[in-house]
């Protein structure tokens, strides 16, 4: 799956990004997590209004894994943290391009949508 | 918990196996912290989670996979063109001749019940008709006795000249007893059918349009019911539009009058020229009904000994009223596409065979890298999959293009309306066949790298499992040259057969002669003397001609497709009358020149003169046969016969003449005086069809003859006008297509297994280059080496020659029917496919051959 991952014309090629895959990045951005961890941080981070079912979230995980978008976690994190039976995956270098382009294309969208009588405008 | 592990099988086994542990501790998580209804929502998402996103993961997959598949084909395009050629002819071929085949010999008429449906004839096989008409008056006594059939009607031929809207047209139609359409069970889609009323003598004339006379004549007229059309001079009002797919007896019939038989067509019993259906009861069988008219018919024997002596029946199921050269031309041709597609599929085969050897190594590097099992089937069978899809696409346009050009061996003898097209079901059959060889080829080396593992990337390993393939693969080849010989031993005997048909006599010559018809209306000509002026007026005019050289009239030009029946007894004078022995012969009307016009040779005696009127003595002209059927070992010039109503005096004696054609037997003919023939009698043998003999190309005078008839009588059609070579030609078309389709399948069937050979042979070369360049290190010369490799080449060679010819013996018998004479073990035939298999295993030899001479001993051993 190694792919060089400087490339932002690949970033872009993945955009715009699926919703679960943003949220998948978003809550491994700070630490790693595993599986059943992500659920929770998304359910969290939206107040229950986005859940991800297994079958979406591990089918995410596996096409995020194979674009590069994130890597599982080879050592194990940090004592407490530990759920052996599980596998923590973490956000890759590319991943981190890919959200900002992303976050980059979404706010082109929002500046656009300002500009008409859709969104309130910049106070 | 298990529940949930047993829902997990939704998804792909690569995808359960490395998430389902994971999911199913998350679904144990959630579960533990919920209760009541909260589990029934928790189960019901998990469910339709599993069902959209199981789907999605096989989907996933399934993407990967195919577009491994086109990067991996992509890198071999030899392979993959010659995959998808190979199985798009096999696939092509088989659905093209299955299409024909099922369309006439398997699929049931268009008739309610048409299985109850029979045709009834008269058995005189004595003299050579197991098939002939009735009699009006037999076909009454038949329906009257037999106790087996619920209904029957007859029919008869019934062409005419339309005349009214344009340019005069010969059409052809059929007359029928009222009950005839009853029999068959069809109704009108307007009007109504005949009743029994309207097939007696002196009813007003009816007629019953086919939907294409009604759309091309009346245009579509809703109201066509009512009016009266003229017919050879004749009103008939219309009364009924039949259903577009209906037909009968032929697919030319475009209109149905009632016949009207008078009481004298019922007197004489040898007057045969009905074709008679009949409905047999439910429940009674065509065995049964045999018997019952075997009954009838010595019944009548006993009765009329004089016309009914010897006189069986025959009934055949109207379904199986083909001739058994239809039936095993078609079925020749089944066995032969049947033949092809086995020699793509093991072709096939033995293609993907060869490439899964040589990913081996690949897919067990792959197993011992972690892919699973299933992920390199599903790989494997994609590949097989999207192969199959192409060849199929291929045999899609194959079939398509091929059809038509089959389609002219679909006999028009049966009351079938359209012609076949591609069947889609018989399409997907035989694709179905195909991708299932290329999945079962596909998935064993798949299989079996799965289950060697590691073991499989070594060396012994790999050369146990290249022997077996190599011999499966030789068995493969041995298969496609035995099919391959089968096949070309059987096209150079239909080849050889053909041949012998063209290389027969006519007895006339076909070239620079025009042929035309132009049917005269009765009651209108039936005066032999307005008949006749009509033929000076026209001859004369047609002699004037530039180029021409002579053209006469005769009733029916050799060959020509109107003829049906026609044959007459013979009374000798002098001669004891013994009915079963009589002789008969066929009757011609002829205008003087007949015999120049055609080239028939004059062998005694003098032609037919504008002096035999019907005041002169009344003569006749006798064909070769008829004089040595008559008066074996004497001469028949002075000699009189009982023929057409009048004694004759014989004096010439011309040539024979094919007149059913260069396959069939044709009785003895008698030719004479068109004005010697009485008024109001044989209208349907009164001179019709015009030759015209010219010094150059004769079709140029199509204008002018047409001319030249339209100022003779502007009411007069033109038909069948085309050259004499034409019309022998045209007899010959069903055996020509037959001969080459069936040549095409063998020359490709030849390719086929020429490139198998050459595959094979070429696989083996390179899987052996180490053992080769060590012979050589050790003193081998090129020609052992060849000798190595020709020998492998020769073994399959040989024993696929030997199969095949085996094969071919079989079929050979089998086809004897349409084989013309020729010996189903013509030497010829056996040795030119043998001849062709040899040089095709040499060729595919060469190129295996000369790279393993040319291979460096040095190179080989340090390759390895």
């Amino acid at each position: 799956m190694g792919r060089p991952h400087d490339d932002t014309d690949e970033a872009s090629a993945l955009l715009p990004l699926p919703p679960a895959t943003f949220h998948i990045l978003m809550a491994v951005a700070d630490e790693p997590r595993h599986g059943y961890a992500i659920m929770q941080d998304v359910a969290a981070r939206t107040n229950g209004a986005v859940t991800l079912s297994f079958g979406t979230l591990y089918r995410s995980i596996q096409r995020m894994l194979d674009q590069g978008l994130v890597e599982e976690l080879r050592e194990r994190p940090a004592e407490g943290h530990d759920d052996e039976r599980r596998r923590y995956y973490r956000v890759t270098k590319f991943g981190i391009a890919v959200a900002k382009a992303e976050v980059r294309r979404l706010g082109e969208l929002i500046r656009l949508a300002r500009a008409t009588s859709f969104a309130p405008r910049r106070t | 918990m298990r529940a949930y592990r047993l829902l997990l099988h939704v998804y792909p086994t690569s995808f359960r196996s490395e998430y389902g542990g994971e999911m199913a501790a998350d679904f144990a998580a959630r579960r533990r912290r919920i209760s009541g209804p909260a589990v029934a929502a928790l189960w019901f998402e998990a469910i339709a989670d599993a069902a959209s996103a199981g789907l999605g993961a096989h989907w996933d997959i399934l993407r990967q996979d195919l577009r491994t598949t086109v990067r991996t084909l992509g890198r071999r395009p030899g392979f993959a063109v010659a995959a998808i050629l190979v199985s798009g002819l096999g696939i092509g071929a088989t659905t093209a001749t299955f299409s024909i085949t099922d369309h006439v010999l398997i699929r049931p008429l268009p008739f309610p019940d048409s299985d109850r449906l029979v045709s009834l004839w008269q058995d005189q096989s004595y003299r050579g008709y197991p098939r002939l008409e009735l009699s009006p008056a037999n076909y009454r006594d038949w329906i009257q006795m037999s106790t087996t059939l619920a209904s029957a009607g007859a029919s008869r031929g019934f062409s005419v000249n339309l005349v009214g809207g344009g340019t005069p047209e010969r059409v052809e139609g059929a007359a029928v007893t009222a009950d005839l359409l009853q029999t068959l069970g069809v109704h009108a889609t307007l009007g109504r059918l005949f009743t029994a009323d309207e097939d007696r003598a002196g009813a007003s004339g009816t007629v019953i349009l086919s939907t294409s006379m009604w759309r091309t004549h009346f245009g579509s007229d809703p109201n066509v019911l009512g009016h009266t059309i003229r017919l050879d001079d004749a009103p008939y009002t219309v009364i009924g539009v039949m259903p577009p797919d209906f037909t009968f007896p032929r697919r030319e019939a475009l209109f149905w009058v009632a016949m009207r038989l008078a009481p004298d067509d019922f007197q004489d019993r040898s007057n045969v020229f009905l074709h008679a259906i009949g409905r047999l009861k439910p429940g009674v069988t065509v065995d049964q009904a045999r018997a019952d008219f075997s009954r009838i018919a010595a019944e009548l024997a006993r009765l009329y000994p004089t016309d009914n002596q010897r006189t069986g029946a025959t009934i055949v199921g109207l379904h199986d009223e083909l001739s058994i050269g239809s039936r095993t031309a078609l079925l020749a041709l089944t066995a032969a596409s049947a033949c092809v597609l086995l020699i793509a599929c093991s072709n096939l085969a033995s293609l993907l065979l060869a490439r899964a050897l040589g990913r081996q190594r690949e897919l067990a590097v792959r197993t011992a890298l972690g892919a699973g099992r299933e992920r390199i089937v599903r790989q494997m069978l994609t590949v097989s999959g999207v192969l199959a899809a192409a060849g199929a696409l291929v045999g899609v346009g194959l079939a398509i293009v091929a059809v038509p050009v089959l389609a002219t061996l679909a006999p028009d003898s049966l009351p079938i309306a359209e012609l076949p097209n591609v069947d889609g079901r018989l399409l997907a059959l035989v694709t179905i066949l195909t991708a299932v060889t290329a999945l079962g080829v596909g998935v064993g080396p798949a299989l079996r790298a799965g289950r060697a593992g590691v073991a499989a990337l070594r060396d012994d390993a790999r050369a146990g499992t290249s022997s077996r393939t190599e011999r499966l693969r030789a068995t493969l080849v041995t298969v496609q040259v035995a099919a391959s010989v089968a096949l070309l031993v059987v096209s150079a005997l239909l080849l050889r057969a053909l041949w012998r048909v063209e290389g027969r006599d006519p007895g006339f010559q076909t070239t620079r002669v025009l042929a035309a018809t132009t049917m005269l209306p009765m009651p209108r000509y039936e005066a032999t003397a307005t008949r006749w002026a009509f033929y000076q007026r026209v001859l004369t005019a047609v002699r004037q001609l530039p180029g021409v050289e002579s053209a006469a009239y005769i009733s029916f030009v050799p060959m020509s497709t109107d003829l049906r029946g026609g044959i007459f007894p013979v009374t000798l004078d002098g001669h004891p009358q013994d009915p079963t022995t009589t002789h008969v012969a066929g009757v011609r009307f002829v205008t003087p020149d007949f015999f120049r016009t055609m080239g028939i040779p004059l062998h005694q005696g003098r032609d037919i003169a504008d002096a035999d009127t019907a005041a002169a003595p009344w003569v006749a002209v006798v064909s070769e046969s008829f004089a040595a059927q008559n008066w074996p070992g004497e001469s028949p010039l002075g000699r009189t016969f009982d023929l057409a109503f009048h004694a004759r005096t014989v004096v010439g004696v011309v040539g024979n003449v094919a007149v059913r054609g260069l396959e069939r037997s044709s009785e003895p003919q008698a030719y004479l005086s068109a004005q010697q023939i009485l008024d109001r009698y044989m209208p349907w043998f009164a001179p019709k069809d015009l030759v015209v003999k010219s010094t150059f190309e004769p079709t140029a005078l199509a204008g002018d003859v047409r001319r030249i008839v339209h100022e003779a009588d502007p009411d007069l059609p033109i038909s069948n006008l085309q050259t004499l070579e034409a019309l022998v030609g045209a007899d010959n078309v069903p055996r020509q297509t037959q001969v080459r389709v069936l040549a095409g399948f063998a020359v490709v069937a030849c390719l086929l297994a020429g490139l198998g050979i050459h595959g094979l042979l070429a696989f083996s070369v390179s899987l052996r280059t180490r053992e080769i360049g060590l012979r050589m290190a050790f003193g081998a010369d090129a020609s052992d080496i060849l000798g190595l490799v020709l020998r492998r080449s020769a073994v399959m060679a040989g024993a696929g020659l030997l199969a095949g010819a085996g094969v071919a013996v079989v079929a050979g018998q089998g086809i004897r029917a349409i084989l013309a004479g020729v010996s189903p073990f013509d030497w010829i035939a056996f040795g030119s496919a043998a001849g062709l298999a040899i040089l095709m295993a040499g060729a595919g030899s060469l190129v295996p051959a000369f790279r393993a001479v040319r291979i460096d001993p040095l190179t080989a051993i340090r390759h390895e």
